[in-house]
């Protein structure tokens, strides 16, 4: 079961090289991921938004979709016939080329990032050397679109949405990235099939101090990266309409979402690749340990915009800028020093130089943690 | 304090961005729209723009019988159209002279009471939603105001528009299982709202977003005569059901919360407090209520022809503590079956003129929540 899907690839390799001549074979060799990963990233998108709306709808007391198909199964099918025949509007003053480009452009990024995620035991599209660079690198360029996008649509909420996106993104992707940094110390490779071999059966680096608080930051400033709640300022519904797709109708439209639902995917496929093993994990084949991790932190992404409020864009800042970094850079240092010791003392040594780290981050920022309230009465019985 | 100013003064040139928030927008309540100037996302200048709701409410009643605008005072506070009822009674009563039955006082306290819980609950929901939360804080909410929904469909036939009183009185006697119900609804509700506060009241993010956002002064929120919770929040302990001692509230014990720092938070838990003192006031109701008439003799005349009452002529003002604030009828009559002249004071529409003074200085986001902290109906702002 493990190796079932390289199997089937083998099988497919084989085939093409006993029917078809060598010249053949190797491009069809070469395109059998390509085409697995142009079906799973839609496919999975589809069903996401169907996880999604159902998760939302119970924990709101709802049923969700219940009428297409059973359970639902079939409304993401009802939804794509739905955009694709519905009308495209575009403003009139819009710029009608990067009004088009940037919903299709921001589609390629969500999908080349998974070329570097593995799936599972010899699962993966291109073994990278720089797979986990790659993928910041890739992921990165996602808020150019939503910039042109915003840009694009002549429209003050839509400008205000990008607006927010960029700068969202430029104080998240430093602790996003700098996050990863103690990982690839102590692996010493920045290939994600070596991060995830660097941490057999349930090694996982999150079971240790600086791997806990690596993750913790590397999921929050995921969750800022895709713009989910409560870091969903770009879109903000409540006030700015719908943000950066506020002019966009029908498939274009659907292109964003296809784009945001992706990102969720991989952003967390990476999180667990990069901090809960990947594929490692016992009994259970290694792709199935690997979608659990993912999905695991996909329905905590959805829990997250069940119930949290969204933060205001300064709070935003100041929370990347003056916790989260400061957390990173000694987190780098105390990973450092824990691969040093290499002795049960630094699993200590290290807890301690991180929570004195919290505390006094804490600290520092006392002044903007909300207090709790009294309240008095008048007119007392 | 609020900031009048650009906050930064950079060194080149940068222009304003005029923004036009409404009247087709998420999060503004309805059609009410402001024409904002932002600096970056922070507001400089900002007007509201009223009016696209407007249906000529005062001239309507003034061009009908006076039991003819009960059900249109339904549609001004569509969400608490038992107080609405409530005040148009008072005011009328005060103007023609008529007695109300204890047992009809006592009801429409109850209705009061429980317009009030629909009013805060749903508020609160609405106002997460504006903050950000996904629609999951509101559709809890509207699963317990349904249920006061049920009640009020009980004894009035209809959910939301109950036109429900009449000079005198109350249109019906309240059915045999209302009091159980209302019984039950009180163990529950407390119940309800521990829920919602243990998730919400404390929740970091809700706090940052709210405290120090939209403070209102308390000479300011005077000045400017606040109303409702909103004054209360500021810290003014002033309710009309201490103040003017109007129906039976002087037989009721109960507190009123008071705010300190009059910012949205403040806002948001005075209400909280308030839905648990109107709870405390439900349950004396329930159990005090005595027998009786619903509706004095001459109510109940006029309720069967209503184009016979001809109150002499003169002039009153009726007021009652709304949900949102002092919610007055103002009634003249010139001896007619139809009165001479019919005003609102509505409380939305007058605690929403210091919208700008809240807001200025703060980013696009405080002024959706400053707006939903407000607490607007726009069909009692626009009439």
């Amino acid at each position: 079961m493990d190796q079932l899907f390289v199997h089937i690839d083998q099988a497919i390799i084989h085939w093409a090289q006993a029917v078809l001549p060598d010249w053949m074979a190797v491009i069809v060799a070469m395109k059998i991921p390509i085409v697995a990963i142009a079906i799973f990233g839609p496919v999975t998108m589809m069903y996401l938004t169907l996880i999604e709306r159902k998760l939302l709808a119970r924990i709101q007391n709802r049923f969700g979709p219940n009428r297409v198909g059973k359970f639902g199964l079939l409304q993401p099918l009802a939804d794509g016939v739905k955009m694709l025949t519905k009308e495209d509007i575009v403003p009139e003053k819009a710029d009608k080329i990067a009004h088009l480009l940037a919903p299709i452009l921001i589609v390629i990024p969500a999908l080349l990032v998974f070329a570097v995620l593995p799936f599972g035991r010899n699962m993966i599209a291109v073994d990278l050397n720089i797979g986990v660079l790659f993928f910041l690198a890739m992921s990165g360029t996602t808020t150019l679109f939503i910039f042109t996008a915003a840009w694009a649509s002549h429209n003050k909420f839509s400008l205000l949405g990008g607006m927010r996106s960029v700068a969202q993104m430029i104080s998240y992707e430093i602790p996003f990235v700098l996050s990863v940094v103690p990982v690839l110390v102590v692996v010493g490779s920045f290939s994600t099939v070596a991060i995830v071999e660097a941490q057999p059966g349930l090694h996982w680096f999150v079971f240790t101090p600086w791997g806990a608080v690596g993750f913790f930051i590397f999921f929050i400033c995921a969750v800022a990266e895709v713009n989910r709640t409560p870091f969903d300022l770009p879109e903000a519904e409540s006030e700015l309409v719908a943000g950066f797709h506020t002019e966009y109708s029908g498939m274009k439209f659907a292109l964003f979402y296809m784009a945001e639902f992706m990102n969720v995917f991989t952003v967390s496929a990476l999180v667990a690749t990069v901090f809960l093993g990947g594929w490692q994990g016992p009994i259970l084949p290694s792709w199935v340990w690997f979608l659990l991790k993912t999905y695991t932190l996909i329905l905590i992404m959805m829990w997250f915009r069940g119930t949290f409020p969204r933060l205001r864009a300064d709070q935003l800042m100041g929370f990347a800028w003056k916790f989260l970094l400061e957390l990173t850079f000694v987190n780098i240092i105390v990973a450092a020093i824990w691969y040093e010791m290499r002795s049960p003392l630094n699993h200590l040594t290290a807890a301690a130089i991180l929570i004195v780290t919290i505390i006094v981050l804490f600290q520092f920022n006392k002044t903007e943690i909300p207090k709790k309230r009294i309240y008095k009465y008048a007119y007392a019985d | 304090m609020m900031e009048h100013t650009l906050i930064s003064k950079p060194d080149f040139d940068t222009q304003t961005l005029e923004v036009s928030l409404g009247p087709q927008h998420p999060s503004t309540h309805g059609v009410f729209r402001m024409n904002v100037v932002l600096d970056g996302e922070t507001i400089v200048k900002l007007k509201p723009v009223m009016g696209y709701l407007h249906r000529n409410h005062e001239k309507l009643a003034e061009n009908m019988s006076y039991l003819g605008s009960m059900p249109y005072t339904d549609r001004l506070d569509y969400i608490c159209s038992m107080t609405n009822n409530f005040a148009y009674a008072l005011a009328v009563e005060k103007l023609a002279g008529i007695e109300v039955p204890e047992r009809a006082q006592y009801i429409r306290i109850i209705m009061a009471e429980l317009t009030r819980l629909v009013n805060h609950t749903l508020l609160i929901g609405f106002l997460l939603n504006d903050l950000g939360a996904f629609f999951t804080p509101v559709l809890y909410a509207f699963r317990e105001r349904e249920k006061i929904l049920d009640l009020f469909e009980e004894v009035a036939g209809s959910r939301m528009m109950c036109n429900y009183f009449r000079f005198g009185g109350v249109k019906a006697d309240l059915t045999p299982d209302f009091l159980p119900r209302v019984k039950e609804l009180i163990q529950n509700y407390p119940r309800f709202l521990d829920e919602f506060e243990a998730l919400l009241s404390e929740n970091e993010i809700l706090m940052a977003r709210t405290q120090k956002v939209g403070v209102l002064p308390k000479e300011l929120a005077v000045s400017a005569s606040i109303t409702g919770p909103m004054l209360r929040a500021s810290g003014v302990p002033y309710d009309i059901r201490k103040v003017d001692h109007y129906s039976l509230y002087d037989r009721f014990k109960f507190r009123v919360p008071i705010g300190e720092h009059g910012d949205v938070y403040d806002r948001y838990y005075i209400r909280v407090l308030e839905m648990r003192e109107s709870i405390k006031i439900l349950d004396q109701a329930v159990k005090e209520i005595p027998s009786g008439d619903v509706i004095s003799k001459v109510g109940a005349g006029f309720a069967k022809a209503p184009r016979n009452f001809k109150p002499k002529a003169g002039e009153a003002y009726g007021r009652i503590e709304a949900p949102k604030g002092e919610l007055g009828f103002f009634v003249v009559s010139d001896g007619t079956n139809k009165p001479y002249r019919y005003h609102v004071r509505a409380p939305s529409f007058i605690n929403l003129t210091i919208l700008e003074d809240m807001c200025l200085g703060h980013k696009v986001p405080d002024a959706i929540i400053i707006l939903g902290s407000i607490d607007i109906v726009l069909g009692e702002v626009d009439r």
